[in-house]
């Protein structure tokens, strides 16, 4: 049963003393109680984009050696209200050749390409708004529906630049579905369901639990995967859609106000989509460590909510690392050029993520779980992820201090200033 | 006959492809150790025109060009200035006393029009008229701009022989428009005290290192 369900049922037999089974407006709770659901993730999302908008503009000041947005509110973390209330009380322009009802309803489906993921996605041990039995199928078709939206923006603008950013965004999406979906094809096979809140039972609390630790091909999967969702996701290195510097900006640049702004959310919510969407598939989503799903389910009342909140702070924590992740690379790497990113996708990525299903494959029948073989191999890939997370952390330190010579010679200060040192 | 040309020379395309995984890698695992260790660095952003450590115009040489100033208590109405500035900015008018005084009614300097190329400045004989280094002068409309440095009447000019010593520069036009340039500061955020410089050898070993966070 999920919680929706769940929910509808206890307010049924605690407001209005009925059998939840026998009472005929049992649908009508339940539809008012899917109704709020879903006002809480749209909350959720617009809550999320906002301030995650704000802190890519911070880092990547940091990164650029600038300071970000600053003055609105304490440290500018109202910066984002600020832009949305001037989207707002902009005029909402349709060019006079645009083909009316395509512009306008253009960044409706992408937004509800986006919102529409949330819906399967896991944020707690109970917390799911429906728990499909379909649901990575689903993913990947609702999420399929913002190529859509991003070609009616293109053509209905009537605009050059515009309809490359569509074309270019449509072709982009529909190619790098292929390896995303092999990638995540290889975590179906170990969980052996497309239930999202199965996949997260398939895996423990525990690092070595987790898909990504489970073997070397699993590891190559979850990083083929991150690059693919990236890509549909229009983020650099691969936002070729929008390329400032090549097509202006692509499918919005006809777009102004609150439309324009529904595109820019979509891209947030599908940051936030896409980092959730590796961490329940692989790392372990809101499994807590030592505590079994079963003993979560088994709890009562306060209790019961307590570890809700507890699973839903782990899932968060770590869709949240892997939102920074994505932030660095946009200001870290450059934007590919057209030719190389179908080459990226058709060349390098559906191979290798073919070659991860078939490894998952062979290993699924050579390796039994649990098994001294099955222990030993997750343990070396606890050690190589360690390993890189130890290595990166020296590089950082190591770049750091040669520049740091450098800069006291030159300014007679420390460079030292670590970002919670805020400016 | 036709000189045998070298065919070219093609990589093995199995080692290029894995050269390029192995770049792609190699390249991106590089480029994020170093976005991420310019976290760690001090931004280089001034953040004017409040948190600066002192007003920008006190950081600015003393030769810099800001808005022009006159020290009308040294000023002689030769007119040089007015006749040297190429766009005629600078507009003056006397009158003259029964007892031969004369006394200024319009010393009218254009903001608006002057490109600040010091001409003027440099023809006045007096150092009367001289630039400051003021250069926040954004008004709310046009006619602002012109600054008016009679500021009341009976203003006499001066004599040559007998001139007062200059008036320090800024004084005068702070003086004549209140608050002018004169924006509202914040305090400069506040730095940690300053640990004793180490030598450039022990620096490297300093207490803090991105190592922990990243
Ligand atoms: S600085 Fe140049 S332009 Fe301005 S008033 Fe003097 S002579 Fe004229
Ligand atoms: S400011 Fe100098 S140059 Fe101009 S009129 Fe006065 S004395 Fe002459």
């Amino acid at each position: 049963m999920n919680i929706i369900q769940h929910v509808a049922n206890l307010l049924i037999r605690s407001v209005f003393h009925a059998d939840p089974a026998s009472w005929p407006w049992t649908w009508l709770v339940q539809a008012v109680v899917i109704g709020i659901a879903a006002f809480l993730a749209f909350a959720f999302v617009a809550i999320f984009a906002g301030p995650v908008s704000w802190i890519e503009r911070r880092i990547a000041g940091r990164i650029q050696s600038r300071i970000g947005p600053n003055r609105v509110g304490p440290q500018g973390v109202l910066q984002w209200l600020a832009d949305g209330v001037k989207c707002w009380l902009k005029e909402d322009l349709v060019p006079a050749a645009a083909d009316r009802p395509l512009f306008l309803a253009a960044p409706y489906l992408v937004f509800t390409g986006m919102f529409g993921a949330f819906v399967v996605l896991p944020f707690g041990a109970q917390v799911v708004a429906a728990d499909l039995n379909v649901g990575i199928l689903y993913l990947l078709a609702i999420t399929s529906l913002v190529v859509v939206g991003l070609l009616m923006a293109g053509w209905g603008s009537n605009s050059k630049w515009a309809l490359f950013g569509g074309v270019r965004s449509a072709a982009q999406l529909v190619s790098y579905e292929v390896p995303s979906a092999f990638s995540l094809l290889c975590v179906v096979l170990l969980a052996g369901t497309l239930s999202t809140q199965g996949i997260v039972a398939a895996q423990g609390g525990w690092p070595w639990d987790w898909f990504i630790f489970r073997n070397p091909f699993m590891f190559a999967a979850f990083f083929l995967y991150f690059t693919a969702a990236i890509a549909e996701g229009n983020r650099t290195p691969f936002d070729l859609p929008e390329a400032e510097s090549e097509i202006v900006a692509g499918y919005n640049i006809e777009y102004s106000g609150m439309r324009f702004l529904f595109f820019l959310f979509a891209e947030w919510a599908n940051i936030w989509i896409m980092a959730a969407i590796s961490a329940f598939a692989f790392l372990g989503g809101w499994q807590i460590p030592g505590i079994a799903p079963e003993q979560i389910a088994a709890t009562k009342g306060w209790e019961f909510v307590g570890w809700q909140a507890l699973s839903w702070t782990i899932f968060l924590v770590k869709a949240t690392f892997l939102v920074f992740v994505v932030i660095q690379i946009r200001w870290t790497l450059p934007r590919l050029r057209v030719d190389q990113l179908m080459i990226t996708c058709w060349k390098y990525l559906v191979p290798l993520s073919m070659l991860m299903v078939l490894g998952v494959l062979v290993l699924l029948a050579l390796v039994p779980e649990g098994g001294g073989a099955d222990t030993i191999l997750r343990g070396a890939m606890v050690g190589l992820g360690l390993a890189v997370v130890l290595v990166s952390a020296l590089r950082v330190r190591r770049t750091f201090r040669v520049d740091r010579e450098h800069y006291r010679e030159m300014e007679g200060r420390d460079l030292w200033y670590p970002p919670y040192r805020l400016p | 006959m036709v000189p045998a040309v070298p065919p070219p020379v093609r990589p093995n395309p199995v080692r290029a492809y894995f050269g390029n995984i192995r770049r792609a890698v190699s390249s991106t695992f590089e480029g994020m150790t170093v976005t991420m260790s310019w976290l760690f660095r001090r931004p280089s952003t001034i953040q004017y025109p409040d948190r600066t450590e002192k007003p920008v115009r006190e950081m600015l040489p003393e030769t810099y060009r800001g808005l022009l100033e006159v020290d009308l208590s040294r000023c002689t109405a030769c007119l040089l200035c007015a006749k040297t500035c190429p766009l005629g900015c600078i507009s003056i008018e006397t009158c003259k006393h029964p007892d031969g005084a004369r006394e200024f009614q319009t010393f009218d300097i254009d903001n608006g029009l002057c490109m600040f190329c010091g001409l003027c400045a440099e023809a006045c004989n007096f150092d009367a008229l001289a630039h400051t280094r003021e250069f926040e002068a954004s008004v709310s409309s046009a006619e602002q701009l012109t600054v008016r440095f009679v500021d009341r009447p009976g203003r006499l000019v001066a004599k040559a022989k007998d001139l007062p010593p200059r008036r320090p520069r800024g004084s005068i036009l702070a003086a004549l428009i209140p608050g002018f340039g004169r924006r509202r500061r914040r305090a400069a955020p506040p730095e940690p005290p300053a640990s004793p410089a180490p030598a450039p050898a022990a620096g490297a070993e300093g207490p803090e290192n991105p190592e922990g966070t990243a």
